[in-house]
């Protein structure tokens, strides 16, 4: 089956930011993000731009940014200035367009930020420069602050201390596992190799209904180039990859320009702040296949072959990209490094709780009023995120469930609404973490159609090599297709149940070993809709066909 | 299937022109096998789409076995081994998409057009393909036809857009 991914935008002359010479009294902060971008953000660009001209305001500047993280609302403009922000400016909206302008001229209008919950109830630090800075224009990283956290590592610490400092902050891979980034790093630094070593920053976010990768990537390209630069100055390697998806191509472009002009300022490169310390980055597309998320599947992705996963030790901290010792991070946890090398590790754990500190990025999305992109302390409850946060959900929708995790994570019902959102308690709900995407769910959903929903996913993305996952997911696809079209029986129930279990311990990787977490998560919480599809001949939400059953099938028991 | 005048272009041969800008990558990457998937990005950006000539072109270039280079364009899903439709029509299924009514998407673009996702209509106008995430969750579901993000779109809206096309 092919796929596409979102559309490179297309060429057209590019209106340059409108800067002042002197001091700026207000600035428009136009979002470039995809989301934004489908909506023809840049003619809204353009426009400002035209109207601030027209109007002399010559201490008013208008730029590009990424995420501003509303994307339900957008096109977004933000004024930093007067702490408020525009919603639905609509290119051919001129009463909106206007009232940007009007408010930069000194007028009121827009939402006030401080206290619109969406942005009050959140921390950013990985999303700290999002909306803040044009992605494309390094200056801009670099006059808030950018590239000193890699300077002052370079120039004032030792490897071990930069180590000390991550492993103190307490931070753990924000790719999914929640594994302790400061072990992590420690491990590749004591591997010794005489011929290099590696960073690599893994963008291949598959995840369905996850983009916060996506909009780092797009929005702060240098603050995840800073973090590699740090990790390899920490490790002892030379030299990184930065892995994404072919799906991201305006991630792609962004980043290859960021590449370009770091290496330029002398920011990335030979001889990083006069030091010794050198550190290039390149640029791998994948091409459409999600189990390149995981490790060893990303590697032979970088070394050109089929992306497939081998077994683990050795884990690639030991032998990794050409056999060399490489350090894998998700590019939220390299977007933090800057902070907690600039602010201390003793900043950084005081947010968040228990073993889970720090922030984290989160996709909102599904049937919520917010949709968009927030960052939280790790410890919120799921309530507050989707009730406070989110808004709700759309026309007085009833919540059914809040889906975690992607393909390998679960669903939760409305019972666990006041759980705090950490590693520990989402394990434990039978979910997990993951990458961050957040669906929420109305009463229109099914809930067996939604676990049906992922094991099309895992089943067609299974890379075929381990028996389990290649066999198992697809069986266990055919049986919950049995079940939503009214056919199965009880036997049936039970043997998904079976193969689900032995699918998660005998598989090779965390793509067959998590492919059956959707069954377990909605057997568990919402068993009573599969035994309304199987003894009642029903689908409670109205989103399965029920089909007539065969002749020979009886319910409760018998063959098939 | 007969040839029309606005049938899939023939595959192209070895004195096709558009060849170079394929050396100029091979070249640029030093011609290792390692380079394998940027190189096939490159013939598909330049082709449309990976023949079998194509491929042997690329194995022979990067000294990569014919087997390797197969294995790996068909392992792959960004990868596309025929031509495709004058225009596109790519459905995302995401999650957020897929609870929003993806689905009925897809079937009436099928009733439409009777192609299925992967499909190209046999004038070779209109190919049918399907995104597993765009990441457009906050439109969702969400449709891009020829470039273009269309968001929170009907079955109605879609069956519009492809009839205008």
């Amino acid at each position: 089956m092919s796929e596409a991914g979102t559309p490179t935008p297309a060429r057209r002359r590019r209106q340059e930011p409108l800067i002042p010479d002197g001091p700026v009294r207000a600035s428009a902060h136009v979002c470039m993000a995809a989301g934004c971008l489908s909506m023809q953000a840049d003619t809204v660009f353009d426009s400002l731009c035209e109207r601030v001209t027209a109007r002399g305001l010559t201490d008013v500047a208008v730029k590009r940014v990424g995420c501003l993280g509303l994307c339900a609302a957008g096109p977004l403009v933000a004024v930093p200035e007067k702490g408020r922000i525009y919603d639905h400016v609509a290119a051919d909206d001129e009463a909106a367009l206007d009232g940007v302008v009007d408010g930069l001229a000194g007028g009121e209008g827009g939402r006030p930020t401080a206290t619109d919950p969406f942005f009050s109830h959140q921390v950013k630090v990985v999303l700290e420069h999002c909306g803040q800075i044009d992605p494309e224009r390094v200056e801009d990283y670099v006059a808030v602050g950018g590239y000193e956290a890699l300077t002052k590592a370079v120039t004032t610490m030792t490897p071990a201390e930069v180590l000390g400092e991550v492993t103190r902050s307490g931070i753990r891979g924000r790719g999914g596992a929640g594994y302790p980034t400061g072990l992590k790093w420690t491990t590749v630094a004591k591997t010794d190799s005489a011929d290099g070593k590696y960073v690599v920053c893994n963008g291949d976010e598959g995840d369905p209904g996850a983009f916060m990768d996506r909009s780092v990537l797009e929005s702060s390209p240098q603050q995840v180039l800073e973090g590699m630069a740090i990790a390899g100055y920490a490790v002892g390697a030379n030299r990184g990859y930065v892995y994404v998806r072919a799906e991201y191509p305006l991630a792609v472009k962004r980043l290859t320009t960021a590449i370009r002009q770091a290496e330029r300022a002398g920011l990335l490169g030979p001889r990083i702040a006069d030091t010794s310390f050198s550190f290039d980055v390149e640029i791998r597309i994948g091409a459409g296949a999600f189990v390149c998320g995981e490790e060893t599947a990303l590697i032979a992705s970088i070394e050109g072959g089929r992306g497939t996963p081998r077994p683990r030790p050795p884990y690639p901290a030991a032998s990794g990209l050409w056999g060399k010792p490489t350090l894998i991070n998700n590019v939220e946890t390299l977007a933090s490094i800057a902070a907690i090398i600039s602010r201390g590790a003793e900043w950084y754990s005081a947010i968040g709780s228990g073993k889970s500190l720090g922030t984290k990025v989160f996709a909102l999305a599904g049937s919520v009023v917010n949709t968009g992109l927030i960052e939280v302390p790790l410890g919120l409850t799921l309530r507050e995120i989707v009730f406070d946060i989110g808004g709700g959900l759309p026309g007085g929708g009833k919540f059914k469930a809040v889906q975690t995790g992607g393909p390998s994570g679960g669903c939760m019902p409305e019972s666990l609404l006041d759980m705090s959102v950490d590693y520990e308690s989402l394990a434990q709900a039978g979910s997990i973490m993951g990458s961050g995407g957040m669906i929420v769910m109305d009463q229109g959903t099914c809930m067996v159609d939604v676990a049906k929903f992922f094991m099309d996913f895992c089943r067609e993305e299974s890379c075929g090599k381990c028996v389990p996952c290649r066999v198992g997911t697809t069986q266990m696809y055919r049986l919950l297709d049995r079940i939503t079209r009214g056919l199965a029986n009880r036997d049936e129930l039970a043997e998904l149940e079976s193969l689900a279990g032995m699918v998660r311990d005998t598989s090779l990787c965390g793509l067959g070993q998590g492919s059956p977490n959707p069954v377990f998560s909605t057997l568990r919480y919402f068993r009573d809709e599969y035994m309304a599809h199987i003894d009642d001949h029903v689908c409670p939400a109205g989103v399965c066909k029920m089909e007539p059953r065969e002749a020979a099938v009886a319910t409760g028991e018998g063959g098939r | 299937m007969t040839v029309a005048a606005d049938a899939p272009p023939a595959s192209p041969t070895r004195d096709d022109k558009r060849w170079r800008q394929v050396d100029v990558r091979v070249r640029r990457l030093g011609a290792r096998p390692d380079a394998l998937i940027e190189v096939l990005h490159t013939v598909q950006e330049v082709f449309g789409y990976l023949d079998d000539d194509a491929l042997s072109y690329v194995s022979e270039a990067l000294g990569a076995p014919p087997s390797r280079v197969l294995g790996v364009a068909t392992f792959y899903s960004h990868f596309v081994r025929k031509p495709q439709g004058e225009h596109t029509c790519v459905v995302c299924l995401g999650t957020a998409c897929y609870i929003n009514g993806a689905a009925a998407l897809l079937n009436r673009i099928h009733d439409t057009l009777g192609i299925d996702a992967g499909g190209t209509t046999p004038d070779g106008r209109i190919s049918l393909l399907r995104a597993r995430c765009l990441g457009a969750c906050s439109m969702a579901p969400a449709v891009v036809i020829d470039d273009e993000v269309h968001g929170r779109i009907s079955p109605d809206g879609v069956q519009e857009m492809l009839e205008a096309l």
